[in-house]
């Protein structure tokens, strides 16, 4: 009899469940997440980074190399849900805002580890591809890629 | 093979240029890799099969375009872009292309 009911119902919970799911699991791998990010960028050297593509600087160069660094994301489902409700009144869509600016700074991050010598990295650019996509509403993935070229100085 | 994203090499100077080169890989995801990202898309985040996934397929096209580069006897390829589109479903298209050129 209640098992019954359990699974009369079901079309009822189970979404009820994947929200919940999505909100708590999300928001706290969000946390975590920023958390890990604000350590990093703490840590980080302070190497300057520029959208410019010429170099202001007589030094002699050693190495110039591109390096990029990448992070490929996903909504959470209570945030997809909340986004179907901000797509019928508009104005900033605050979730889909902090998780690219979680991708974006990871991106960022991970080209800056991936060559740690560097003096200063040049013509400084970031994309974002929509990836995956197409599947009924699902609205895909996002990647964001992070690169450029990376400079060492002689003298350092 | 040295790479850039600007004009020049910094630090060296262009003596020869060779044109365009490129090199592009199409992926599929994997069902393995497709089940984990769905159960991703419900509490959101990095999916790290997929960023593996494409990591891969961007050195193997930046590969593919060094070969390229090689063959007409560059040292470096500068003004390097990558792109990135979605052109089938479940398939990505990594292109990276570039100038091929030789460096003192």
């Amino acid at each position: 009899m209640l098992t019954d009911l359990i699974l009369a119902s079901a079309q009822l919970w189970v979404p009820l469940l994947v929200l919940g799911l999505g909100y708590f699991a999300g928001r706290s791998a969000e946390r975590t997440h920023y958390a890990s990010i604000h350590a990093r960028e703490e840590s980080m050297p302070d190497v300057p980074l520029v959208t410019a593509r010429t170099l202001h600087d007589d030094r002699p160069v050693a190495e110039a190399n591109l390096v990029t660094g990448s992070v490929v994301v996903s909504i959470d489902a209570y945030k997809r849900f909340a986004m179907s409700l901000r797509n019928l009144v508009g104005g900033e869509a605050r979730g889909y805002s902090s998780l690219i600016d979680r991708a974006r700074r990871e991106a960022l991050l991970r080209m800056r580890e991936s060559f740690p010598e560097a003096d200063v990295f040049l013509n400084f650019r970031m994309e974002t591809a929509t990836l995956f996509s197409g599947r009924g509403k699902n609205p895909g993935s996002v990647e964001i890629v992070a690169y450029a070229t990376a400079i060492r100085f002689a003298d350092s | 093979m040295i790479l850039t994203n600007v004009e020049v090499v910094p630090g060296r100077n262009i003596v020869e240029h060779y044109g365009l080169v490129q090199g592009s890989t199409i992926r599929a995801k994997h069902i393995g890799r497709d089940l984990m990202a769905s159960l991703k898309n419900i509490i959101g985040g990095e999916l790290r099969g997929y960023t593996e996934l494409l990591m891969e397929a961007r050195s193997e096209a930046t590969s593919r375009m060094v070969a390229q580069a090689e063959e007409l006897g560059a040292n470096a390829i500068v003004n390097v872009r990558f792109a990135t589109s979605s052109v089938a479903q479940g398939a990505a298209e990594l292109l990276a292309y570039g100038t091929a050129v030789k460096v003192e």
